[in-house]
């Protein structure tokens, strides 16, 4: 639901809410998603986004989030400049989606030791997101909320011992959701809180015996 | 927000004796967990927001397209030389939607209100008041927070996006909460209020969404005029004692049922109206080629 200062803001550079704002948010996204700064990045463009992209400065907003800019950073427009001064090399095409929202983006990102992670972001509209997709397991957060993503080993008790860790920390969950592709196999588990998360909470979960690797994303401040 | 009609805040105002505003603010608070002074902080850097965005106006800025920037600059040109024909609030009125909204367009800093399509509208009835001296900005607070109730009331009863609902959901909806915050400023009353957003609502009901080559441009920036200058007329009615016949909630909820029915080459497609004018066809093929 939507809060008042969705209604009054998002503060952005334009000139589209969908196009410009929500773009720079999945870019951004991306890069919390990644832990950091990609050198490298593939940005694929469907629907709308594809077709209006480029005057709405789609391509612009998308790599200024992958460089850590928020919606209102006038910076937006000269983007692709300061990649190159980061040394950031990107690629931008469209793609053609079959049963995707019309403002979707994918983006393949690469950090300088070589992790490697895949987003597909979705432009919802009035400059808010989801994402839709994680290397290709099904998702569904939006980023208002504190968004901790855990990838862990399918095995029996894992959520139990993560929640835990929360419950400990005093943290509650607003929402939740867990996914994986094959059983045994990966799992996504997406939590989404209400508290914003210590390190030390999230240090905690990330040495959970079947656990991977966990990312935290802190919702944006006013 | 929590608020799901009018009448729920009307209802609210009458239990507590509490102004429009306050009872916004209080839903802000409880929902989002923060106090008041962190709310009222949050709205003061919102308003700050919205005048840089008219101060930071320069009128040799070009869109995208090359097809929007500098009338703004015109308008004030226009009004400098000659007495106009609305004389001086409505012509500051109407170049400061322009500005804004061409400031949009050429990738400046606005506040979405409710979306960028439509920043414009706010800012153009408000920050003349404020520069002229007609209200203080503790007044301006209080009355954005009426904008952005009725706001959220319409985003929650039918729609606030040219995708969904076309224009009337964007530059209708910005008048709407224009309309409002005006007649509050001016002390008038939950009913005046109501009014002043049924009104402002039913005048640009059914408006298209039809940007020509799919950007934020033509027609939008000069929508943004229409929707102020809208807002200011229908709280003047309202403040006069003029009333919607059809009640406001009724009137939002055929906002949306009007948005849910309109064909979607009038949802922010690009495939009707000025957009497929030979002249729209031809902005489109010349971005076509650029890209």
């Amino acid at each position: 639901m939507l809060d008042i200062f969705d209604i009054l803001g998002p503060v952005m550079v334009g000139p589209s809410s969908s196009h410009t704002a929500g773009a720079v948010r999945i870019g951004a996204m991306a890069r919390t998603l990644l832990g950091g700064q990609p050198v490298k990045a593939d940005i694929a463009l469907h629907g709308s986004f594809a077709e209006t992209g480029q005057g709405h400065g789609t391509d612009r907003a998308l790599v200024a989030g992958l460089l850590g800019m928020h919606p209102d950073d006038l910076d937006i427009p000269r983007s692709f400049e300061i990649a190159a001064e980061k040394g950031m090399e990107f690629v931008i095409h469209p793609v053609q989606l079959r049963d995707a929202h019309p403002n979707t983006a994918i983006l393949k990102v690469e950090d300088a030791a070589g992790k490697q992670l895949t987003v597909q972001g979705v432009s919802i509209g009035g400059g808010r997101i989801r994402v839709d997709k994680i290397n290709g397991v099904d998702v569904n957060f939006t980023g208002t909320y504190n968004t901790l993503v855990v990838r862990h080993q399918d095995v029996a008790g894992e959520l139990s011992r993560i929640t835990n860790e929360l419950a400990v920390g005093g943290v509650n969950i607003a929402n939740m959701s867990l996914c994986r592709n094959r059983r045994g196999g990966d799992v996504l588990t997406i939590i989404e809180t209400d508290q914003k998360l210590q390190p030390d909470v999230v240090q905690r979960i990330g040495t959970l015996y079947a656990v991977h690797d966990v990312t935290y994303y802190e919702k944006e401040d006013a | 927000m929590a608020l799901e009609s009018m009448q729920e805040i009307f209802d609210k105002i009458e239990k507590t004796q509490k102004p429009f505003w306050r009872v916004i603010l209080e839903t802000d608070m409880d929902e989002r967990e923060v106090t008041e002074a962190d709310s009222m902080a949050r709205m003061r850097y919102t308003w700050k927001a919205m005048l840089e965005s008219v101060d930071s106006y320069q009128g040799d800025r070009r869109s995208v397209s090359g097809l929007v920037g500098g009338d703004g600059k015109k308008m004030r040109d226009h009004a400098a030389g000659m007495e106009t024909l609305c004389g001086p609030y409505l012509q500051e009125v109407i170049a400061t939607a322009l500005s804004v909204g061409e400031s949009n367009a050429c990738m400046c800093k606005i506040v979405a209100a409710p979306t960028a399509g439509a920043c414009g509208v706010l800012p153009a009835v408000m920050v003349p008041l404020y520069k002229n001296g007609g209200a203080e900005e503790e007044e301006i607070l209080k009355a954005l927070y009426v904008a952005s109730g009725i706001g959220a009331v319409i985003a929650f009863r039918a729609c606030i996006a040219g995708a969904a609902g076309g224009c009337q959901a964007e530059i209708g909806s910005a008048s709407a909460m224009a309309a409002g915050a005006l007649t509050a400023l001016r002390g008038g009353d939950a009913a005046q209020i109501g009014n002043a957003v049924a009104m402002a609502l039913k005048n640009l009901m059914g408006l298209v969404c039809d940007p020509i080559a799919g950007l934020v441009e033509v027609p939008c920036v000069k929508r943004n005029v229409v929707g102020a200058v809208n807002a200011i007329s229908c709280a003047d009615m309202a403040l006069a004692g003029i009333t919607s016949r059809v009640p406001v909630d009724q009137v939002i909820d055929c906002m949306g049922d009007v948005g849910r029915r309109m064909p979607v080459e009038f949802r922010e497609t690009a495939l009707g109206g000025l957009a497929v004018t030979p002249f729209g066809q031809s902005i489109k093929e010349q971005m076509e080629q650029r890209s």
